[in-house]
Parts: C-alpha cells; structure tokens; sequence
C-alpha cells in the first residue's frame, strides 16, 4: 500500500535515533486517538455509574427500607447492575483502550480503520445499555456473569468480533520483528473471551443445558472471563508500563513466557472451585481444586518477575502516578491470587465458601488488580493522546490514596466478616439461630459502605480530571504531573 | 512473528482442554439425567413443576434472590448444611432436571432454600415475610418485596387472598404506618407474590436417590475408618 511518508520517515536523516522513534510512537498514539479516547470517555462514564449502583447496594445490605420499595432498585437488581456496568461497561471498555494502544505501540504499526473500531464502541456500549437496563427491568437471567438478557448480547458479541478483528489486523501489518509479552497476553485475551463468551450464552441462554451441568458451565465461563480476559489484560499493561516508566528492561524474558503458558493451562480449570461440595461430579471439583494449586506456578513467576523489575526503582513511585497505581495493581494481583489458591483448601473452602470473603477477594481481584491497573495505564495514555499533561496533580493523589485505602479496608472488612460468617454458619451447636449470624456481619457491611464512600471520592477526583483534561487548553504545562519530573530520564524507547 | 501460529494453537489447546474436560465431558456424562420411577409410591422422582411453580421460579429469577440465597445443600463432610436443618441429605444432579435455570448460588447473606417448602409450608408465613421480612425475621436484612403486593380499597366483599398485617414487630416495635393499609384498605399479593410463594413452597428434595445415599454412605465409611484409627491409637 503506497502511503504518505510518515513523520518518522521525512525528519532529516541526521536526527538521532531517540527522536526518529519518539516521532514514529507519537503517530501511532495519534493514529489510536479517536477510537481510544470514545473508549475511555465511556469507560469513566460507566465507572461512575458502577460507583452508584455499588453504593445503592451496599447500603441496602445493612438498611434495607433504602429504596425499599423501587422494584427497580431491589438488591438483586442493583448489585447486578453494579456489576454489570462495572464488568462490561468499565473495565471492557477500558480495557478495549488499553489493549488495542499497547498492540499499536508494541507492533509498531499505525491504527488501520480506526472507523471500524468507532463502530465497535457503539454497538458495546448501546449493547451494555440495553443489557442493564434490561436487569432492572426484570430480564436477569440470573446466571453470575451473564445477566443480561438475550436481547442484549448479539450486539456485544459484534461489538467484539470488530475488535478482535481489528487486533489482529494491526498485528499483521506491524514492523515489529519480536513479539513483546504483553502482546502475548493480549491477543490469547482477544481470542479466549468471545469463545468463552458465545459457548455459555448458547449453552445457557439460547439453548439451556439442563441440571447442573448450567452450573458447570457458568463457572467455566464467569471464572475464566477474570482468568483468561481481565488477567492477561492486565498483565499485559503491567509487563509494558513496569519497564517502560522506569526505564529498565523486565526481569527476565524466560520467565514471563513461563508465566504466560501456566496460565494458560492452569487457570481455565480453576473456576468449578465455585462449586466445591456442590452437585456436581466430585472428579471435577478435585480437578478445580488442583488447578487452583498449580495457579500458584504462575502467580509466583509473574510475581518474581514484577517485583524484581521494581527492586531498586522504589524511589520513582514518588513521581510517577501510572507507576504507583500499577505497582499496587501488580502487588494485590500477586496477593489476590495467591489467597484464590488459598480458598480452594477444602477445609479453608468449607468455612470461606458462601460468604462475604468471597466477595472481598473478588474485589481484591477486579478492583485491587486490575481496576488499579487500568487507571495506571489511563494515567499514562491520555496525556500520550491529548498531548497535554493532566491539570491536577493533587487530584491525582486524591485518588490514588482514596481508592488504595478504600479497597484495603473493603477488603479487611470482608475477609475478616466473611470468615467470622463462615465459622458460625458451620458451627450448629453456638449458633443455632441464622439471624444471630446475620447480626454478627451488620458491622462488617456498614464497614463496607464506609470504605466504599472512600472509593466514590477518589472515583470523584479521577473523573473531575478526567474531564477538566479534556477541556482544558493545551498551554498550561507547568505541573506537569504525569511523570512529575522530566519525561526524557525516565522513557526508553522501546 | 513467525512464531504467531504455534502461540495460536498452544492458546486454542489451553482452553480447548478446559472446555472439553468441564463443559463437553459433562454434558455428555450426565447432561440429560431422567427421572427415576419408584415402584412403591408409583410415581417419578423428581416430580415435574407444575405452571405456577415455574412462574415462581421466573419471578425468583427476576428479582435475583439467587444473590442472597443458595440452592445446594452440600454434602456431609462439607460444612454442617444438614445439621442446620437445611437438607435431609446433600443435594444432588438430578435434583435439578426439571428446573429452567439452575440457581445454585454463590451466596449466604439469606439461608439455604433447597428445602425451604420441607421446613416452612405456611404460604400466610412467606407472604407476610416478602412482604416485609421483619414482620416474620426481626434484624433480617432481606429487603421488603412490597411491591409484589398491592393496596387495595375495599370494595364490597373483602378479598378471601387478603393478608392481615401485624401492627407491631416481634419485639414490640410499631409497623410503618405506610405498611398497614388504612381504613376500608387490604393488602392483597399480586399473581406474581403467589407465583414465587408456590415456587418456595415446592422447594423440597425429600425423596432419596440411590446417588444421595451413596454420598451418605461414603461419609459414614470414612468416619468409621477415622474413629477405628482413632482407637488403634
């Protein structure tokens, strides 16, 4: 295809090397713009109304007149709302952006068709509307994770296929000799999720398998969509910022290839944890049980590998808000999963099944990890997109330290609620009577909704930057708190 | 790059042997369970839901009760679920043939409701705790399902579906004056109310497959096994 020479291409032979790729990464991050910037514009929409489904919710857990008589708003339609948005209309949303720069950038490849990726965003999030709406209507299906009724998801489902399309389009047309890691885990992301995806619906929605084999089902699919769609996601981000901030390459190659590949293989077996006791064959359970073992092999070369590129960089958290957010990503990542493993102990599953411990860990998962992963991404792509740095560095802080001690204390509050919970549920003889249990949690949810206020001002902070950035004039550079200190000692280009 | 076709195919196999190992073997092992005919009682096991039941069952699914509540009692040696009183024995696969969607749930801010029609059969006792839990399970967190009943003036004859709410909780507290209907008012529950009471009603898995009393077999052999290890010590 014959094309204009790019900027890269016309600058005078004589430039140094650094500002030939410095000028051909600022094309591609061009080439990404409108279609990533549509993206996170809904993504933070969506977070924002995630955030008030959230807090709906919990309070409604230790207050239930709230709102008590909006059969809209009745609990099991406002959590399920409050997932669904945060799942498909934040984090996919967001993770559509993040993953689809990264490829632009690790191929070296300008963004083909950026229209088709505009008409991608269009249908997922109309797609995401009709689906929550319909949850609160009445339409649930009632299958964790896959809420939405079947009038919904026809337009996910293309929605997708255009940007897996697309993915493998600016794969094939890149310059990029060497397949960096993050890419990896990228295109086996954009791969694994619509086969996940379009099985259960068939096999659940379309054409219901019968008995408890739906069960199976929705747990291959609801625990394998964190596994094998949000994980490599996030991962992929984490294996590119970590060495891109600070400057230095990744611990070592061959490890993150391992890690890769026993996640692969371990992970998509660990979800029928969920089902630990249940009815359902016992050898599957065992088989869960192991799986959610040998996750630890993963987890611990990831681990290695993310920390040991950080040993020594400690100070650069200091300066750099994507560094502090996706070091807090990497390390609850780590931690979370390393506790998943944890649960599927059978005596520990015995007490922590069924309770609010779960709910914390999954918690840790999406928002420790992963959501703190994508606003640390965020923090770095939009300046790259905008070419202008972020107007407020105190916000910046604001939600870092609301957020991170928000989800901390979520987390405590749970973990510890849900194993006092899980104790008592299996302790007939002192406590006989449900209620009595029931009490005993109250302190823990209200403790929840406390943490999660926290979590909605630090949301609050991100999305009032988020928007000033994108009104504000490009003139004022003065703070310039993305790196806050000068870019050029801290990028290598890749 | 030339890499990118054996990434492939390592990423296809990865989650083709899940899908086949948790979804296809399954499906195929025990996906069309039928039910088992009992000569003395001369009918099958389980027994099919009648229409109001499965539209209970839409009612309990639209209104996401599965997020507070499981179905699934586990079997013995996995938590007390049975000395609770919430099974007679632990549940298993062909409790749930006859059943559109399989809600086991995840969750237990509620109680188990496998067998919730076995320990509750009372319909006045379910209406009047959908229509406000407190009335019948003080400090419950179940919101109220107010809205599945209507408040209606009395013309002529009162309602014979009525139900008669209390003026103060078990513990001496006032109802909501919103809750009681006034003067020449009734509360009567829609069809919808009735639905899901009918579906509760009808949870109970009282008959004992042979595969639930293998499971309870197996338990007591392996206790047998610990207590003879224990008096060899």
């Amino acid at each position: 295809m014959a094309s204009a020479p790019s900027i890269a291409q016309s600058l005078d032979p004589a430039t140094s090397a650094t500002s030939v790729s410095r000028a051909e990464l600022s094309e591609i991050d061009a080439s990404t713009k409108a279609p990533a910037l549509f993206f996170l514009i809904s993504s933070v929409l969506w977070l924002l109304a995630g955030t008030v489904f959230a807090l709906i919710s919990s309070f409604k857990l230790h207050n239930p007149e709230f709102m008590g008589d909006w059969e809209w708003m009745t609990f099991g339609r406002a959590r399920t709302a409050h997932l669904n948005t945060v799942i498909f209309g934040w984090s996919v949303n967001a993770a559509f952006a993040v993953a689809f720069w990264l490829m632009a950038r690790l191929s070296r490849s300008v963004l083909r068709h950026p229209k088709l990726l505009f008409v991608a965003g269009a249908f997922w999030n109309i797609g995401v509307s009709i689906g929550v709406f319909g949850i609160m209507r009445g339409d649930s299906n009632s299958i964790e994770w896959l809420e939405m009724p079947a009038y919904a998801t026809p337009l996910l489902f293309v929605a997708y296929a255009l940007v897996g399309a697309w993915a493998i389009i600016t794969f094939r047309f890149g310059k990029s000799q060497h397949i960096y890691v993050s890419q990896w885990y990228i295109m086996a992301a954009l791969f694994w999720f619509p086969w996940l995806y379009s099985i259960a619906q068939m096999m659940l929605i379309f054409e219901p398998a019968r008995g408890t084999v739906q069960a199976l089902v929705n747990w291959w699919f609801a625990h394998n969509v964190l596994g094998l769609w949000f994980t490599p996601i996030g991962l992929g981000a984490v294996y590119y910022f970590l060495p891109k901030v600070l400057g230095k390459p990744i611990h070592s190659y061959y490890l993150s290839v391992l890690g890769f590949w026993s996640l692969a293989f371990f992970y998509n077996w660990a979800g029928v944890h969920h089902l630990i006791g249940g009815p359902v064959p016992a050898w599957v359970q065992t088989a869960g049980i192991a799986a959610s073992f040998m996750m630890v092999v993963p987890v611990v070369v990831t681990a290695i590998n993310h920390h040991m590129t950080m040993v020594g960089s400690f100070g650069a958290l200091k300066y750099s808000p994507t560094l502090r957010f996706i070091v807090f990503g990497a390390v609850s990542y780590t931690l979370t999963s390393l506790q998943g493993s944890s649960m599927a102990i059978r005596s520990w599953a015995e007490v922590t099944h069924f309770t609010h411990y779960t709910v914390g860990h999954a918690h840790w998962g999406m928002y420790a990890f992963f959501t703190m992963v994508m606003f640390g991404s965020i923090y770095y792509i939009l300046p790259r997109l905008l070419l202008k740095e972020w107007p407020s560095a105190a916000l910046i802080t604001a939600h870092f330290w609301a957020t991170a001690i928000g989800i901390l204390i979520y987390v405590a509050a749970l973990s510890i609620g849900g194993v006092e919970q899980g104790l008592a549920l299996n302790d007939v003889d002192n406590y006989p009577i449900f209620l009595d249990i029931v009490e005993m949690t109250k302190r823990y949810l209200v403790t929840r909704s406390l943490a999660g206020i926290l979590i909605t001002v630090g949301h609050i902070a991100f999305a009032v930057n988020f928007a000033w950035m994108l009104f504000k004039s490009r003139s004022t550079e003065a703070s310039a708190p993305t790196l806050f200190r000068n870019p050029e000692s801290m990028e290598i280009a890749r | 790059m030339n890499r990118a076709p054996l990434i492939f195919l390592g990423v296809f196999l990865a989650l083709a042997f899940s899908w086949t190992g948790i979804v296809l073997v399954n499906q195929i092992a025990y996906g069309s369970l039928t039910p088992i005919y009992d000569e003395n009682e001369s009918k099958a096991f389980p027994e099919p839901m009648p229409g109001i039941v499965k539209r209970g069952e839409l009612v309990y699914q639209d209104l996401g009760c599965v997020y507070c509540h499981t179905q699934q009692v586990r079997r013995p040696g996995y938590g007390s679920d049975i000395e609770r009183g919430w099974g007679e024995r632990g549940s298993v696969a062909r409790d749930y043939i006859y059943e559109n969607r399989v809600m086991l749930g995840t969750m237990r801010t509620g109680p188990d409701l496998r067998n919730i029609g076995a320990r509750q059969s009372d319909e006045t006792w379910h209406l009047l705790h959908l229509y406000d839990p407190q009335l019948t399970s003080r400090g419950s967190v179940m919101p109220p399902y107010r809205f599945l009943f209507e408040m209606r003036k009395i013309v002529g004859e009162p309602s014979p579906d009525a139900i008669s709410i209390p003026t103060t909780y078990t513990d001496g507290v006032a109802v909501p004056a919103h809750s009681i209907p006034a003067e020449g008012y009734e509360v009567v529950p829609t069809a919808r109310a009735k639905a899901l009471v009918a579906y509760l009603i009808q949870r109970k898995d009282t008959y004992g497959f042979p595969e639930a009393f293998k499971l309870h077999h197996e338990k007591a052999e392996e206790e047998d096994a610990a207590d003879s290890e224990e008096e060899g010590n």
